[in-house]
């Protein structure tokens, strides 16, 4: 994979430009901060990426440093977007790292009026034992003509377009092919 | 068309503003004048709903003034191809086709539209054109009333501008020149959508500018992976790779069945035997290891009629429905008929709930927008819905592939671990599977046999090196699956026994190897070719060099850049012209070579003719390029496969302000209405209390409701509110002021938007008379750091017959100064 240069022409520029300016002047006209400046992305790791939101397909550097995402741009070299990026795509940034976004399981039970936190493994647990009482429940075998049906009606999927080729498939694969569960639907049907 | 790509698409649209720079011309046609419109040569104002006789118009006007290219409609299109002696026309009928059965409201008999065949099945030509039963004579009779003054009549549009539009596209069209058309939602989201784009491809068809570069139908699709989730797919009348869902409907209760009635005996589909197969072997594997493949079959489950996702609204809403999966999807707001969602869900006994943040649909149990009048806080204590809000990972907390609007999947790196217990939907799906293996581990019922045969082992080989997430599943080894593998060795001796699970197998190369035998597993067949080797995942290849970039991620089927480009070429296999050449037959080598993978037979010469009784691929001709159709030739005319006719017709919208001026059938005759149904009131034609048409649409700085955008600072401080386009002139009827509060109502409901007064929308003179038009964006709820009204719940439930998507792009409503009490 091809290492995308990470910038440093203008830096070089600068510094050039400092060593003349400083020239037959006795005072240094730029801090040493200032010569010492570099772009913060310079020794943060490029991720390759593509932007969630519409179907163009432009490419993303999501800059990681230290663990964390510090910024995301658009890559120079996609034939798609040149390292160009529209509103929502140089937005990324706060899709990705935004304090609203939820991090733990929230749970209302039926007829309750407030959220309860629970853990995931509880979660996870709880929503297996649906699936299969609610699948259990409702499957069918035949219809009463003795045609071969072997689904369920009573369970249903809606799945954004965001969802990975991958997940789309396991989604397919799990809840379809596993579960028998017919309405497996998306946002490309709308 | 039914596009506003600077807004919905902008980086694409720089490379049509580059196109321009170069000289291409750029028009738009539209209800609505935007960004797009303000960078086009052309913008042409016209009614939301019209689309198919502004083109039927340019249909006519190609065929009575030889505006086709001829040599590329005689030998490319089923122009010259003879229709059933039974077949009537909407000009004999008044608007319906042969074959429609009033009692149903469907197409129940489309036997008439169907070729005249020869006693093998082969059907007729007249290569003249001049038989009257030939395709191409049907089409003249059809349109003949889609005239210059229908077009002004009923879409408004001066007769010269029409013209402009349609000598422009004749002019860059041909040998020398090529012209594309673009579309999105705004076609779709109609209830004849299907139609219109159909429409498109006939003029496209009729200009020769399918499968030669720079022309095409250009599907704008609005989601990241949207093309993804068809292919794969999730939708639940299609099982992988464009192969329906089996149904018990049709005769398809075994293997040999479905085949029969879902593959075809000629062209490509003919391979249907080894792609079903080889996807029950990726899917059940051992279970799928006996000699034919049906005992896994039976393990699918059958549709039993539509089970989209807004026909099981309706059953949600009715009690049939007891549990729902959301994954980063938000009916709430983002459904139409979004009032009539929010009731739905209350009616579940429980859902599951995965985003990234608390979105209208995990919410409306406490918190619901204002109705007017009945309006009322929610009482949460008579709400049952038991709800699991699962936190999800961003595409940036996790590794896939998204496939973009032009087939293209790019592979994403994983940057950083999701925060707490946010995770990956391939998380949530893996171990809710796994779980639910071990729930029903030993059951001997045979209802539960396709869940303990489903193979499902993603575990990671090693876990992901500093990650705190030790369980995540490995994506990589989906995309292996998704490519393929042998699951017996390709060359294995005969008595071999010797199987390989996915993790271990050999990966197949493309979808030429895979086999009906079950010695193949594939989980979407388009999709073959993607991973072809240990380490060469192609969805990730990012080499920016080459005229048509094939180094460059991986588009569907084989990396080809353009579909049937084998049209490129005349039928002696030599590039139309030195300036459109793009792919041509290698007369030395012995094969089609060009800029781009051939979407062909590679050796097939083009003076090839197929041996009698031949079937498959080698029934087609070397001049035959649309390989998908039976008879290798692009269709005009459909003679099979469409609910709504085999030819695009006007029809009104659902809701329209005026008669069909055409025909006394006042709207799709095949569309779903649902008129029993108390929340999806429709208003009459030319009804007075709703005399205003609407069509809805994006911003840039929005997506869909929400659920990606409201929440995020620097994207609410450029598009803080919902808002409303309207004309001076109905501003000034209606004494609204701009910058101040409307009130907006349709039979379903009312909201309330700030008064955006522009010349952006212009009153239209339709049949004699003076049409409002406004336009709303549909981004905002009442959750978010942005909130406002919900745009979707003023439309309707009419559902285009043949892909049951709604009509949001053009219904009808009133609007008056004021604020919701």
């Amino acid at each position: 994979m091809q290492e995308h240069t990470l910038l440093p022409e203008p830096v070089r520029a600068q510094s050039i430009l400092s060593e003349v300016m400083e020239i037959g002047s006795r005072v240094q006209p730029f801090s040493s901060e200032s010569r010492e400046k570099a772009p913060r992305i310079r020794d943060a790791k490029a991720v390759h990426s593509v932007c969630p939101y519409c179907a163009v397909g432009c490419s993303l550097n999501v800059y990681v440093k230290d663990g964390h995402v510090i910024d995301i741009e658009g890559d120079p070299n996609s034939p798609i977007n040149h390292g160009t990026l529209c509103p929502k795509g140089s937005a990324t940034f706060q899709y990705t790292v935004n304090s609203s976004r939820l991090t733990q399981v929230l749970y209302r039970a039926p007829y309750s009026d407030h959220w309860e936190v629970k853990s995931l493994d509880w979660a996870m647990e709880q929503i297996a034992q649906r699936v299969k009482k609610t699948r259990d429940e409702t499957f069918v075998e035949r219809l009463p003509d003795g045609r071969e049906v072997n689904h369920t009606l009573a369970m249903a999927s809606l799945g954004g377009a965001t969802l990975d080729v991958e997940e789309n498939y396991l989604m397919k694969k799990l809840l379809t092919g596993g579960l028998g569960i017919v309405s497996i639907e998306n946002q490309a049907r709308i | 068309m039914g596009s506003n790509m600077a807004e919905a698409h902008p980086i694409a649209f720089a490379s049509v503003v580059k196109a321009k720079e170069l000289g291409a011309k750029v028009m738009h046609v539209d209800p609505h004048y935007s960004r797009t419109s303000a960078l086009a040569n052309l913008y042409v104002s016209t009614r939301a709903g019209s689309d198919i006789v502004f083109l039927g118009a340019i249909i006519r006007h190609i065929l009575e003034n030889q505006g086709y290219f001829h040599d590329y409609v005689v030998n490319y299109t089923n122009a010259a191809t003879l229709i059933r002696a039974d077949f009537k026309d909407t000009e004999e009928l008044d608007g319906l086709f042969s074959g429609y059965d009033a009692q149903s409201e469907t197409y129940s008999d489309q036997s008439s539209w169907d070729y005249e065949r020869d006693k093998d099945g082969r059907p007729l030509t007249d290569p003249t054109l001049q038989n009257p039963r030939c395709v191409f004579q049907v089409m003249r009779r059809h349109y003949a009333r889609y005239t210059p003054e229908m077009v002004e009549r009923v879409c408004g549009v001066p007769r010269e501008q029409w013209l402009q539009v349609a000598q422009t596209l004749i002019e860059n069209s041909g040998r020398e020149r090529t012209s594309a058309i673009c579309y999105a939602v705004g076609w779709t989201q109609q209830s004849k959508g299907v139609q219109i784009i159909r429409a498109a491809a006939i003029i496209q068809l009729l200009l020769g500018n399918i499968g030669r570069p720079g022309g095409g139908i250009m599907a704008l699709r609005g989601h990241a992976s949207i093309q993804g989730s068809t292919d794969v797919p999730t939708l639940y009348d299609l099982l992988a790779g464009y192969m329906p869902q089996p149904s018990a409907l049709l005769p398809q209760q075994t293997l040999e069945e479905y085949i029969a009635t879902s593959g075809q005996k000629y062209g490509w589909w003919s391979n249907t035997p080894a792609y079903i197969r080889s996807l029950l072997q990726a899917w059940y594997g051992d279970a799928a290891n006996e000699e034919d493949g049906n005992c896994s079959y039976r393990l699918i489950p059958k549709i039993i009629g539509d089970h989209s996702h807004l026909v099981t609204s309706y059953a949600m809403l009715d009690g049939k429905v007891k549990g729902y999966l959301l994954f980063g999807q938000n009916p709430a707001a983002g459904s139409t008929n979004a009032r009539m969602q929010r009731k739905a869900l209350e009616q579940l006994d429980w859902m599951v709930v995965r985003d990234l943040y608390e979105v209208e649909s995990a919410a409306f149990w406490y918190k619901q927008p204002g109705y007017g009048p009945e309006s009322s806080p929610v009482d949460s204590s008579k709400i049952k819905t038991e709800i699991f809000l699962m936190p999800a990972a961003a595409s940036t907390e996790k590794e896939g592939s998204f496939t973009n609007t032009q087939r293209m999947l790019q592979w994403r790196d994983k940057a950083v671990d999701p925060s707490g217990d946010a995770r990956s939907d391939l998380w949530f799906v893996y171990h809710l599977g796994k779980r639910l293996k071990e729930l029903y581990a030993g059951s001997k019922e045979w209802r539960d046999q396709g869940l303990l045969s489903l193979t499902w082992d993603y575990d990671m080989e090693h876990p992901e090196e500093g990650s705190r997430i030790t369980d995540e599943p490995d994506a990589l080894l989906v995309l292996k699956e998704l490519n393929g593998y042998y699951v017996r060795p390709p060359d294995a001796k005969e008595g071999e026994k010797k199987t390989y699970t996915l993790r271990a197998a050999p990966h197949v190369p493309g979808f030429s190897v895979l086999k009906s035998d079950g010695s193949t597993a594939c989980g979407s067949w388009i999709y073959s070719g993607v991973y072809p080797a240990p380490g060469k995942n192609l969805a990730a290849a990012r080499n920016p060099e080459g005229r048509t970039f094939l180094g460059w991620g991986y588009s569907w089927p084989a990396n080809r850049r353009i579909l049937y480009n084998r049209a490129s070429a005349d039928p002696q296999g030599r590039p139309w012209s030195e300036r459109k050449k793009y792919v041509w037959w290698d007369e030395a080598e012995k094969k089609w070579t060009g800029y781009d993978v051939p979407d062909f037979p590679v050796g097939k010469p083009p003076d090839f003719k197929p041996a009698p009784g031949a079937v498959g691929i080698d029934a087609h001709s070397g001049s035959d390029p649309f390989i998908m159709k039976p008879d290798g030739k692009g269709w005009l005319f459909v003679p099979k496969g469409l609910k709504d006719g085999p030819l695009p017709t006007h029809y009104e919208a659902a809701e329209s302000p005026v008669h069909n001026a055409l025909y006394r059938q006042q709207s799709n005759p095949a569309a779903k209405y649902f008129r029993d149904r108390p929340d999806n009131q429709l208003a009459a034609v030319d009804d007075e209390n709703f005399p205003i048409v609407v069509t809805t649409y994006r911003l840039t700085e929005h997506h869909v409701s929400g659920p990606m955008t409201r929440w995020m600072p620097w994207l609410n401080a450029l598009q803080p509110s919902l808002f409303v386009e309207l004309s001076p002139e109905l501003a000034s009827e209606r004494q609204i002021r701009h910058g101040e509060w409307v009130i907006i109502n349709t039979p379903r409901g009312e909201i309330e938007a700030r008064a955006m007064v522009t010349r952006r929308m212009r009153p239209l003179f339709v049949a004699g008379r003076v049409v409002h038009q406004i336009g709303l964006p549909f981004h905002w709820g009442f959750q978010g750091k942005s909130k406002g009204s919900i745009t979707n719940d003023l439309a309707h439930m009419v559902l285009e017959p043949n892909v049951s998507i709604e009509e949001a792009k053009a219904f009808t409503c009133n609007i008056r100064p004021g604020r919701m009490p």
